[in-house]
């Protein structure tokens, strides 16, 4: 759940329950916005699951926006990918199907 | 070979590995537009099932970020639920193995049942027949009569000399043994030949055994592939022309089957009637093993291509390995929306801290303006 930290157009998330699985990737996601400054993650420590997420934007938007969108563009993409697996495995197109 | 573009390459040199990271960020490059792009993207997006077999998939995934790609394989090992046993209630051991160590094995036998079919095991919860699966495991060992006095075979001497995984059998508890799907595909063992102890005349096990659902991140046992890993698609271009004389080396310089040699196109015998081509990169462990040969180093470059993954998944028993990746996507799709969601709950709070929330994000604003200028 983010945490605090100051309100800005640029801000620091702390997101608890998190690591790099989901960081790197909304990090990812969130640098391909054109109105991001900056954006970086970290783990504060390794045994901690928790993650900061540091975002900075141009122009004053809004940081918070930034990441909303981020997380609904992730979304899309896992859907996509979702889309095309299945599509793939009803076309049954592999090249060998032997046995262990 | 050629046509992809040279900024998807990783490029390996003989001694270090450049352009690693992902540069298509909007502002990398100027006067092109990298903005995220849904339609682009799943235009460029392809994911290509290579093989399927009873354990093991392999499939192509090629136009996403190693983020992306990183994350779906840490969530196949770590964050997948499955069921396993966890507690062992040991009603009788006689045999050599500790109690301790047979619990050990024992919760590492995969389960061959649906992850649905239970509720996720949460701390400090009582056991009911919604989150827990009971098996029994009963054995006992007894010396088979009438055998003759030379053999030295312990499965033909003693009836039961080895308690296998088959032993285990599901109990149904309370209203499990009413559900119709529970019934025509019972909870088992994925695999009923798995050795848990051995035992001679007169040593027994009798144990009761509750199964949970949990993910890998709590204990390894919980996880649902063997192993889930992905290597780059390689990349092997032919800068120079390779003389004929030095063809065996460069075939030999790369595993079976990536270098072929055919005829040149347009050349008749003589000099440069043959030539060597790229034939299967895929199958290339890029070892580099050309770059040992001095005369062969400049004709070649190699490299990986950056978005282009070669998975494989292999299954440990509980789920059929092309179950696997929705189940992947779903768990995805659920940690976005609940970062989602405390995203929201913490723009719009409910009621009462909104007005203090406002006041406070006007005055942010403005000094977010004087941090821009300065």
């Amino acid at each position: 759940l983010p945490g605090h930290s100051a309100d800005y157009s640029h801000a620091t998330f702390c997101i608890e329950e998190e690591d790099h699985t989901l960081g790197n990737a909304l990090r990812w996601m969130i640098m391909k916005n054109p109105k991001v400054e900056f954006c970086g993650y970290s783990m504060p420590h390794p045994s901690e699951y928790k993650i900061n997420l540091r975002i900075q934007m141009y122009d004053n938007h809004s940081s918070l926006e930034a990441l909303q969108q981020a997380l609904s563009q992730l979304d899309d993409l896992a859907a996509a990918i979702e889309e095309k697996y299945t599509a793939s495995l009803e076309a049954e197109q592999w090249e060998q199907g032997e046995d262990k | 070979m050629d046509e992809i573009d040279p900024r998807r390459l990783v490029q390996i040199h003989p001694e270090r590995i450049s352009h690693v990271s992902s540069t298509d960020y909007p502002g990398h490059w100027p006067g092109e537009d990298h903005t995220w792009d849904l339609a682009a993207f799943r235009n460029n997006l392809r994911l290509d099932i290579q093989r399927l077999t009873p354990s093991t998939l392999d499939f192509d995934l090629v136009g996403v970020d190693a983020s992306i790609a990183n994350a779906l394989r840490r969530i196949l090992i770590a964050e997948v639920e499955t069921i396993a046993v966890e507690k062992v209630f040991i009603w009788q051991n006689t045999s050599v193995m500790q109690d301790e160590v047979l619990a050990a094995r024992l919760g590492l036998v995969p389960l061959r049942i649906h992850p649905g079919r239970l509720e996720s095991w949460v701390p400090d919860a009582t056991a009911t027949d919604a989150n827990t699966i009971s098996f029994q495991l009963q054995v006992s060992c007894t010396r088979r009569p009438n055998v003759s006095r030379d053999e030295t075979d312990p499965s033909v001497l003693y009836e039961n000399s080895a308690v296998y995984s088959s032993s285990m059998l599901w109990q149904p508890v309370g209203q499990q043994a009413a559900l119709p799907d529970w019934l025509a595909d019972p909870p088992a063992v994925a695999a009923p030949d798995i050795v848990l102890v051995k035992l001679r005349p007169g040593q027994e096990v009798h144990a009761e055994l509750h199964c949970v659902k949990a993910c890998g991140r709590e204990h390894a046992k919980w996880s649902p592939v063997a192993t889930a890993t992905y290597r780059l698609m390689p990349h092997i271009r032919i800068v120079k022309p390779i003389p004929e004389r030095l063809h065996a080396t460069f075939m030999q310089a790369f595993s079976p089957g990536v270098i072929g040699r055919r005829r040149t196109e347009g050349k008749k015998a003589g000099e440069g009637e043959w030539e060597v081509y790229v034939k299967d990169p895929r199958k290339d462990t890029v070892s580099r093993n050309v770059f040992l040969h001095p005369e062969l180093k400049d004709c070649v470059k190699l490299g990986r291509v950056r978005d282009h993954f070669l998975f494989t998944l292999e299954s440990a028993g509980q789920m059929p390995p092309q179950a696997l990746l929705p189940e992947a996507i779903a768990v995805l799709r659920r940690k976005i929306r609940v970062v989602s969601e405390a995203l929201e709950e913490l723009m719009h709070p409910t009621a009462l801290e909104e007005e203090e929330e406002a006041g406070g994000k006007a005055d942010a604003a403005e000094e977010g303006a004087m941090d821009v200028d300065a």
